[in-house]
């Protein structure tokens, strides 16, 4: 996924289009991610200045959330659902499967930059589980096969 | 004349390739020069016959599913010669497991297109709001009230008490949240009316901001649903274009506005006063209480905090449609529960039915077992927090009052479907796992005692002293249940002790009785 480079003034442009909502903070954490693909440590400071808040305060909620990311994730993404639906479907199979291959365990990101991959905790598609989510795509009734077809997309 | 055909956008329909269809039907009817209206609607929540494709006829929709890319150009063939084909399955409402239904919330999901106020109006939409902007505040109140509606987001409590406390809490601002943070596994209600039947929740918003004077809702969405993020924003702007939502809706002089917020991966959030919290940006943690949401919520405002599908009762009950709500369901649990059926199971979806149904008949009549074809061995319902049923229990009936006396919970209505390959000590292990990992951090026994229960069920695994180690557990739990500010840590016991009450060999022990009699 493509995102933009850090840069302070982008940052404080994106932090400014939001600061006047009530309650703004997650709002603003998610723009600056979606912009930078992650949030930056300089944002930090930045926020609490335009939200007059603490430093402490800002990082407090930046840190509570697993959604948010302190440093860059892989080129790609993949999110396998570690939940019960797709536990009884047959998930961990998939999550052990996806760590052997990638050399990696869940939470992790390969040594290349290639692949971040992530536990998520249900996408709501548990009718079709296992499922899972690669970049913005969801993916159901994911098998052997699937998982290997999506990790060699992910490598190339 | 042009060809009406219905492809859903849903995310559960687009995770088997729903948007692989609809591209290659619009392809293949651009290359035929056939003229084609494709509508993206919502799931009809048959998924295991997703992607599903209708096609409006005269005599009705007829589907077609579950359809794959390789299927597109015969099915266009049938459809064309209205001759027979393998996946073509009949008219969509004679399809038995949609049938046995009683839609009521789900009337319109998968049938409409979400994007198209009008379409909604057609088919029965914001009858509901016009009627209550004619009626007074206690009036749509006692409406709630006389349809028995109970909040559907876990917790139960009638809906028609809890606005009129916000009613009366005063003049002055005052906020309507929606609660759209679904985060039990196996739940995925909400989702769906969010993707196929938008403006019905953004109505049953209006209707409460008319009841209890506020003029301001959110509606929480978890991250993890950008499909439902897309589509209640899409909605949103049709709505203030149209005069529904925004100032004096409908030109009268009621003004309300909504606004999505986005959840961030905290399960916590999904607890109303860590919602409202987190609303407010900051970190989700619990607030004790009193002082009630209702009396003290939003930014210290009053405000009403309901779930999706509570939200999305309240149009019907408005167009009339209390009493008929009543007369259905069992005992205190009346009206309609959208159940959902997810895990291990061969026919799973959303099963919208009266309160009163049995266990068994939802998970081997009209779920059909497992997928993998083996014995059903456990279930749980509810919920990460919800107990695990074995079979010896299937005649629990779906109502609140039935499954809280047999200690479970019939939550946001999910049922998640375990083959006899599941190992429930490494399923009471995850639920405390969870609890640890998701844990706001406020109280003790939740924080350190999940922590301290992974550990005690590792060594009971291990064999290691494993009576005295179940007797830690057990009395872990109880410290727990009751030493918890808040449902997560006050409930996960259940899984937990449900799991070793019921399925004992799983811990090394001798078998229940209770399924020794079975
Ligand atoms: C840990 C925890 C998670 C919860 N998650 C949700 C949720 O995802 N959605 C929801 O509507 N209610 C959830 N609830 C229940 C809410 O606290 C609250 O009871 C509900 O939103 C009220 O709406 P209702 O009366 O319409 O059900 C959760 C409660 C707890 C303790
Ligand atoms: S029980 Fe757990 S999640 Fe609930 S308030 Fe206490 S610490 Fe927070």
């Amino acid at each position: 996924m493509q995102y933009e480079p850090w840069e302070a003034a982008r940052a404080a442009e994106i932090i400014a289009g939001h600061a006047g909502k009530e309650g703004s903070t997650l709002v603003i954490l998610h723009a600056l991610q979606e912009a930078f693909g992650y949030v930056p440590e300089p944002a930090i400071p930045m926020i609490a200045e335009a939200l007059n808040h603490s430093r402490a305060e800002v990082h407090g909620v930046f840190t509570f959330y697993h959604e948010f990311r302190k440093e860059p994730a892989g080129r790609h993404v993949l999110k396998l659902c570690r939940a019960e639906a797709c536990q009884a479907a047959g998930g961990d199979a998939l999550a052990a499967q996806a760590e052997h291959r990638l050399g990696i365990s869940i939470g992790n990101t390969t040594p290349d930059g290639g692949v971040t991959l992530e536990p998520i905790y249900c996408l709501g598609l548990c009718a079709t589980a296992p499922s899972a989510m690669f970049d913005d795509r969801v993916i159901g009734r994911l098998d052997a096969q699937r998982l290997d077809a999506l990790m060699a997309e992910a490598q190339r | 004349m042009t060809l009406r055909i219905f492809i859903p956008r849903d995310a559960g329909a687009v995770a088997v390739g729903a948007d692989e269809i609809a591209t290659g039907l619009l392809d293949l009817a651009h290359a035929r020069d056939v003229a084609i209206d494709l509508v993206r609607t919502g799931s009809r929540g048959l998924y295991w016959l997703e992607p599903m494709l209708e096609v409006a006829t005269e005599v009705g929709r007829i589907a077609y599913g579950p359809m794959t890319p390789d299927d597109v150009a015969s099915v266009f063939d049938a459809i064309l010669a209205d001759g027979p084909h393998p996946l073509r399955l009949g008219l969509t409402e004679e399809i038995p497991w949609l049938k046995r239904q009683t839609r009521l919330t789900f009337a319109r999901c998968g049938v409409i297109d979400p994007r198209s106020s009008d379409d909604y109006r057609a088919h029965g939409g914001y009858k509901g709001l016009e009627r209550a902007l004619a009626m007074s505040s206690e009036d749509i109140i006692d409406d709630i009230v006389k349809s028995g509606l109970r909040g559907r987001g876990g917790a139960g409590f009638p809906t028609g008490i809890k606005w009129r406390t916000v009613a009366h809490a005063g003049r002055g601002q005052k906020y309507i949240c929606c609660n759209a943070d679904e985060g039990d596994s196996g739940t995925f209600a909400d989702r769906m009316i969010m993707e196929g039947d938008p403006f019905m929740v953004l109505e049953g918003m209006t209707i409460a901001g008319i009841a209890v004077g506020a003029t301001k809702g959110y509606i929480y969405i978890r991250s993890e649903y950008p499909h439902a993020i897309e589509a209640m924003n899409a909605a949103i702007a049709v709505a203030r274009r149209t005069g529904y939502l925004g100032h004096n809706i409908c030109r009268s002089t009621d003004s309300f506005d909504v606004e999505v917020r986005v959840g961030a991966g905290a399960y916590i959030c999904g607890e109303e006063t860590s919602m409202l919290e987190s609303l407010e940006g900051k970190r989700g943690v619990v607030r004790a209480k009193p002082p009630l949401p209702a009396h003290k919520g939003l930014f210290g405002k009053p405000t009403v905090i309901n779930n999706v599908l509570s939200f999305a009762a309240v149009p019907y009950i408005l167009a009339g449609g209390a009493q008929a709500y009543a007369d259905c369901g069992m005992g205190r649990s009346r009206g309609t529960k959208p159940i959902q059926l997810g895990g291990n199971i061969k026919h799973g979806g959303l099963f919208e039915v009266a309160f009163g149904i049995t266990l068994g008949e939802l998970v081997d009549d009209i779920g059909g077992g497992t997928l993998s074809g083996r014995p059903v061995r456990a279930v749980q319902v509810g919920g990460p927090l919800g107990a695990y049923f074995p079979r010896a229990l299937f005649d629990t009936p779906y109502d609140y009052e039935a499954f809280a006396a047999r200690s479970g919970m019939v939550g946001h209505g999910g049922i998640v479907v375990f083959d006899d390959t599941v190992d429930m000590a490494r399923q009471a292990r995850f639920a405390m796992e969870f609890c640890a990992v998701e844990s706001c951090g406020k109280c003790t026994p939740c924080r350190i005692g999940s922590v301290r229960g992974v550990e005690t069920i590792d060594k009971i695994i291990k064999g290691d002293r494993a009576a005295e180690n179940i007797a830690v557990l057990e009395d872990l739990c109880q410290t727990m249940k009751f030493g918890s500010l808040c449902a997560l840590g006050g409930f996960v016991p259940f899984p937990v002790l449900s799991a070793l009450t019921h399925f004992p060999e799983d811990f090394g022990l001798a078998p229940s009785r209770l399924q020794a009699a079975e």
